[in-house]
């Protein structure tokens, strides 16, 4: 249900970003520990941006997996939900990777040389 | 026309942990030690609290910022125990957002007498969810999970039950009329958050209450305080 607020904070900075020029297409990085449903972002984002400059804009997420690290040295990739090191069975661990959620870039049309025929 | 691509490298969380840290400033100037609570809705988030509120938590004076997305229910209940209470309701204005976050807590400062608390709660919306992702300016952050809520929790929302330095298991006095098993909540909640701080009690009989109250003791002397 966070797909919302997410949704709306991407359209307000894709909107900024846009400077009023049409979108066509908005990159996130989502890492997994965000827990965000792909779908229901997609879905939130094309409700919310009727009547903006993102209107029809694609939302293209590249999702990153989660990457654990135990301070027994043993680093491993999250797959089922467990922060106990799957070596040594402790609970000292840090999170490498999986925690972004930002906005990478967008792609705008961008009006040609006004010059009419 | 033609596409033109637009770098923007912009974290989402970026602008609401700017506010949050003006909030964290203007509490460290107050004096404030502030505590955000979470949980899902009928955890018993404001019953805990107004449990804590009458036995009272030292010589603290504790002041709360209560969070709604609609009405002033809660907030009611507890200014009948005399103690500084100010409504925040995410509804007119904000959209009916499901969390608080830096902004919407900052618009309330004002309202807020914070020479006249040593600890702020703010009791957030019920929601276990989004409240997780945004920062209000706290020094620590609590939940509470009730055992009607069932042991699988932290495997489903384990985005809040990290994000917090305490778990409150409220509720215990209906264990005897449950299923939950406690063990197999503990075994989850370890999965998920090693070594995390954990309590259990009853905000209705009041059993283990006084535990929460030493542990808000705690965080106003400074002590499990957040980066």
């Amino acid at each position: 249900m966070h797909e919302l607020s997410i949704g709306r904070e991407i359209l307000e900075t894709a909107v900024h970003h846009a400077e009023g020029r049409p979108v066509l297409l908005v990159s996130v990085t989502i890492g997994a520990l965000r827990q965000v449903v792909p779908d229901s972002l997609q879905f939130n984002f094309a409700i919310l941006a009727r009547g903006t400059v993102c209107e029809g804009a694609r939302l293209q997420a590249r999702l990153v997996p989660a990457r654990l690290r135990c301070e027994c040295g043993h680093e491993w990739e999250l797959h089922e939900l467990s922060f106990l090191c799957p070596r040594c069975g402790g609970g000292r661990t840090s999170v490498l990777d999986g925690e972004q959620l930002s906005v990478e870039s967008i792609e705008v049309e961008e009006a040609p040389c006004t010059a009419r025929r | 026309m033609h596409r033109t691509k637009v770098r923007v490298a912009s974290d989402l969380l970026d602008a609401n942990e700017t506010i949050a840290r003006a909030n964290r400033a203007d509490f460290d100037r107050a004096g404030v030690r502030v505590v955000n609570l979470m949980s899902a809705p009928g955890a018993g988030k404001t019953a805990l609290l107004e449990r804590v509120l009458i036995d009272g938590v030292g010589e603290l004076r504790v002041g709360v910022l209560e969070g709604d997305v609609q009405g002033s229910l809660d907030a009611d209940r507890l200014s009948a125990l005399h103690v500084p209470v100010t409504q925040l309701n995410t509804d007119p204005g904000f959209g009916g957002e499901c969390h608080l976050d830096a902004n919407m807590v900052r618009s309330a400062l004002g309202a807020m007498e914070l020479g006249e608390v040593d600890l702020l709660v703010i009791e957030n919306v019920g929601n276990l969810v989004c409240p997780a992702e945004f920062r209000v300016g706290e020094d620590a952050r609590a939940m509470i999970s009730s055992v009607t809520e069932g042991e699988d929790k932290p495997l489903k929302y384990p985005l809040m039950f990290r994000t917090c330095e305490l778990v409150v298991v409220n509720k215990i006095d209906l264990l005897p009329h449950l299923d939950f098993s406690l063990e197999r909540f503990l075994e989850n909640l370890e999965r998920v958050n090693p070594g995390v701080e954990h309590m259990l009690l009853s905000a209705r009989t009041g059993k283990g209450v006084e535990g929460f109250a030493r542990w808000l003791t705690a965080v106003a002397g400074g002590e499990a305080a957040h980066a």
